[in-house]
């Protein structure tokens, strides 16, 4: 094996160099360029010298092997007298024009490697190094090599709301661990008054499955933590649509029998490269009439927001906003009946983080 | 030998014993992530038969940046060694660092165990762990050796210099070796979970609605519907890397003495993690002399792109003028490399600033033909000229799997499939192909000697590079690395093979096959150039011949390390092991 990739660098002696340059001419079309060889042997017999870098030292010269005199192969590369002038010549042009095949494969079957290909062990190594060693080995590279798991939490939104009648307060949250396709995925989001009981507050643990280049499938749990206990089986999908918009629908169904959906999107519009608007809309529906928990059967509310956020660093960004809360349909009659508005305008500031 | 190798077998000795004593007297796990002591730039000379290598982990400091790193016998590079084709090479690799290590040599021509390849021709060297390499050297030119592990990006590679056994064809009177590099003070761990988990992370040239670009709102408009970016040039960019030439930041005053008449060899080596540089010397030509350390038609050029392990040699002649900058521009254009020619201690020339970011095209997106104006020199027909904008918006699919071979696995790992994936190898590169200097391509690579094997290949292999930006998800056939660990890419042993490239991203992958030297297709029968390293540019196609002569397990990969180590990896086996030829 050895001899062979011998023979690759060494077969061709160094005189064919000089020769091939004048017979193989057919590929330089055009010389657009200046075409102009430089002087070969301006300073022929100067002695080269190595100098890796130029804070050390240049290396000593008299410690190079090549430059010993009278040593078989003396690598004196200063001595070109063995190098024609005329192999020197320069291609000059840029070969710009040349009308390549495009198919450069075209008459070459593609087919499956020989059998001799297929001979021996299954991994080269393990005979020599041990199979057990090597196989260690091979899954811990294939692991680290493949995308190793990660952990992401971020926290989306949490932010301090100025409104009508008493503030309030949201958090919105999600994160993650896990590898390229499947992984743990969780979300709480929930909101309030301040000095009173939270609205709404809510986790769900899902496991994720990408099922597109830029979409994931989930499926799980989300337990509501205020108001009326319940548990609802969830099933969504969230990602990346066309237009950048992320995009997260999910589909419940709750331990009374109620199902509710929600579809949330939002759009990062950058003005700077720090600077960002963030548009976002998200859309409650229901399927049903659930009185105890003040939704009504179809659209139930429709929320949007304008956040416009500084990115510190890609991690941190404060920002402020407006947010739009309308409920609609029967879900407007339940909170006319408990006193609420129905159309609440919050001025919005917080922070969006993640790690 | 001669008496000289001794001597400098015993001046690396000694170097080696005493990283050995200091590291020795504090352990690698009392030192914490942020331990060592601070890594010396540049690189100190090995020559011999007989050299030691010990890696240990370091801070590094350049500008206002400073964070841990790994260094290889103090040094970021490591050591520059000197070698001679014919020798015998016998390297003691020590691992006084707190992770696992390894050394490839990358280029070399080396029996299969000897390459360094963790989980593929050795198990990494364990931290306290030594191992020996021992090979002949059977080449000469310029390469480099790095950590096949995540230690590469801290500073854990250094260049190679192996003089020939025939004289250079061509002549000089210096020898100067560049190694270009990115540097971070961010952990490579924390670098590639930013790439996952957030969008663009370190791209600060991202379009707005305040930005310069020359971009109409239609083409603005059809990128957000592809869900991707007409900015993705580099995933990881000067917002954390400081960009070395070896190991000198910008504003570390790296000056290369020369005498105005003198020719002067360059050897330049991309040793970066994830950064192509576009290579010029402002008011100086350079002559290409060589590619990844195989000898090539002298050819001048004003400028060259290298992309991630590639070596170029280049000769210059500076004349006129006191000094010279050398600039290795980011292809994404947000920071530089650089050093000083001068004629004289002190001498500077100006720098130029950094260009005007470049933007991706339709070719990119592996639409050659549909915007002929911008691509590559050689495109085909291309009378249909479409607005940007308008195409892609109806009907145009970038994701029409059917044209995929079936062996690619459909999946999330793959966002974009090229319509038409042309060849691009006269394409200078992201952001070259309007400048008005000569810029060099690989078609205007000339192997200077005939190639070796004249055979016409026997069959051909396609394989697709296949991504996803958004999950930051990296494959061939899309399948990542953990998918194919049983399932090699197979040739015989000294078959002729011709492995058709096809990049079905809009990212250029810096292509490495392991142990061999493979021939770029380009147009040049005979004479086509030998790579280590190949660059098959976005949404495109490359093609080239190998020899498979070299039995064994070879890794197969991207030279973008975030690529590489998210499952753009593969191996190719030679087989039989005892490198008979079948039949």
């Amino acid at each position: 094996m050895r001899t062979g990739a011998f023979i690759l660098l060494l077969a061709s002696a160094a005189p064919a160099y000089a020769q091939d340059h004048a017979a193989h001419q057919p590929h330089e079309v055009q010389a657009d360029a200046p075409d102009k060889a430089p002087p070969q042997s301006a300073h022929p017999e100067q002695e080269s010298e190595i100098q890796a870098a130029t804070a050390l030292p240049p290396m000593d010269h008299g410690s190079m092997d090549h430059q010993q005199p009278g040593e078989p192969g003396g690598m004196d590369s200063g001595a070109v007298g063995h190098d024609p002038a005329g192999a020197m010549e320069m291609d000059g042009a840029i070969d710009h024009s040349a009308h390549g095949a495009m198919d450069k494969v075209a008459g070459i079957p593609e087919a499956p490697p020989p059998p001799e290909a297929y001979s021996g062990p299954a991994y080269a190594a393990d005979a020599f190094v041990g199979p057990r060693i090597m196989a260690a080995s091979r899954a811990a590279v294939a692991r680290v090599v493949s995308g190793l798991p990660v952990f992401w939490f971020m926290a989306d939104r949490a932010e301090y709301r100025v409104r009508q009648g008493k503030d309030g307060y949201l958090w919105d949250v999600q994160g993650y661990y896990g590898g390229d396709i499947d992984k743990f995925w969780f979300k709480s989001e929930g909101e309030g008054v301040f000095s009173e009981n939270p609205e709404s507050a809510e986790v769900q643990a899902l496991w994720s499955h990408a099922i597109g280049p830029w979409w994931d499938l989930q499926a799980g749990v989300r337990q509501d933590l205020a108001g009326p206990d319940r548990t609802h089986a969830v099933v969504g999908v969230q990602g990346l649509a066309p237009y950048l918009f992320e995009v997260d629908a999910a589909a419940f169904v709750s331990n009374k029998g109620d199902v509710t959906a929600r579809i949330e999107g939002e759009l990062d519009q950058r003005i700077t490269q720090r600077l960002i608007l963030q548009p976002r809309a998200e859309i409650g529906l229901s399927a049903q009439d659930i009185p105890e928990l003040g939704i009504g059967a179809g659209v139930d509310r429709i929320e949007t927001g304008l956040r416009l956020r500084y990115e510190f660093v890609r991690e941190f960004a404060p920002y402020v906003g407006i947010d739009q809360e309308w409920r609609l349909g029967q879900s407007a009659d339940y909170a006319r009946a408990a006193g609420e508005d129905p159309s609440v305008t919050s001025f919005v500031v917080g922070v969006r983080l993640w790690f | 030998m001669t008496s000289i190798d001794r001597r400098k077998f015993l001046a690396a000795g000694s170097v080696s014993l005493g990283a050995l004593g200091i590291a020795a007297a504090m352990p690698a796990w009392a030192r914490g992530a942020m331990g060592g002591t601070l890594a010396r730039r540049g690189s100190d000379v090995l020559s011999g038969e007989h050299l030691s290598l010990t890696v240990a982990d370091a801070v590094f400091e350049t500008g206002a940046r400073r964070g841990p790193a790994v260094t290889v016998n103090g040094t970021i590079p490591g050591p520059l060694l000197r070698l001679r084709e014919g020798q015998n090479l016998v390297v003691d690799l020590l691992n006084n660092s707190s992770e696992d290590t390894s050394v490839h040599w990358h280029g070399m021509l080396v029996p299969f165990l000897m390459d360094g390849v963790p989980g593929v021709s050795m198990a990494g060297l364990k931290p306290g762990e030594r191992f020996r390499y021992d090979f002949p050297v059977r080449q000469a030119g310029t390469y480099w050796w790095h950590a096949h592990t995540l230690q590469e990006p801290m500073g854990h590679y250094g260049p190679i210099i192996i003089d020939p056994a025939e004289p250079e064809p061509f002549a000089y009177d210096r020898d100067y070796v560049l190694m270009l590099s990115d540097w971070s003070p961010m952990n490579p761990h924390t670098i590639m979970k930013k790439l996952k988990v957030a969008d663009a992370y370190f791209n600060y040239n991202k379009t707005t609605a305040t930005d310069d670009y020359p971009l109409s709102g239609a083409a603005r408009r059809m990128w957000a519907r592809m869900r991707m970016m007409p900015t993705d040039i580099s995933d990881v960019t000067g917002s954390t890397y400081s960009f070395l030439v070896n190991g000198y930041g910008p504003d570390d005053g790296l000056e290369f003495a020369y005498r105005p008449g003198e020719r002067i060899r360059l050897r330049i080596i991309n040793g970066a993690a994830m950064t192509y540089f576009n290579v010029r010397i402002p008011g100086l030509p350079m002559t290409v002399v060589a590619a990844d350390g195989q000898n090539v038609r002298p050819l001048e050029v004003d400028e060259f792109q290298i992309g991630n392990a590639e070596t170029y040699d280049v000769i210059i002649e500076p004349r006129d003028g006191d000094a010279f900058a050398f600039i290795a521009e980011a292809m994404d254009r947000t920071g530089m490399g650089l050093a000083m020619f001068a004629a004289r201690p002190g001498a500077r020339a100006s720098v130029p600033d950094l260009r005007a970011p470049p933007l991706l095209t339709m070719a990119d997106m592996g639409m050659s033909d549909m915007e002929p104006g911008s691509m590559d020199h050689e495109g085909v027909g291309g009378a249909q000229s479409a607005p940007m904008g308008a195409m892609a918006m109806d009907g145009m699919s970038m994701r029409d799997t059917s044209k995929l071979p079936p062996d690619v696995k459909v999946g999330p790992g793959l966002d974009m499939v090229a319509m038409n994936p042309v060849d691009r190898m006269g394409y200078p590169g992201t952001g070259l192909d309007k400048v008005s200097h000569r810029v060099l391509t690989y078609k205007d690579l000339v192997a200077a000697k005939p190639n070796r094997d004249q055979r016409r290949p026997s069959r051909s292999v396609e394989i697709h590079l296949t991504g996803n930006m958004e999950r930051y998800m990296w494959s061939f056939d899309g399948k990542k690395f953990s998918a194919v660990t049983d399932d090699p890419i197979r040739f015989a042993f000294n078959e002729r093979v011709r492995v058709r490239l096809v990049n079905d991203t809009m990212m250029a992958h810096p292509i490495h096959l392991h142990g061999h030297f493979f021939e770029l297709v380009n147009g040049h029968d005979g004479f086509q150039p030998l790579k280590h390293t190949l660059t098959v540019q976005p949404g495109s196609s490359a093609t080239f011949d190998l020899t498979a002569d070299e039995p064994g397990d070879w890794a197969f990969h991207c030279h973008l390390i975030y690529h590489m180590h998210n499952g753009m990896f593969q191996v190719v086996t030679v087989r039989p092991l005892n490198g008979e030829v079948g039949q």
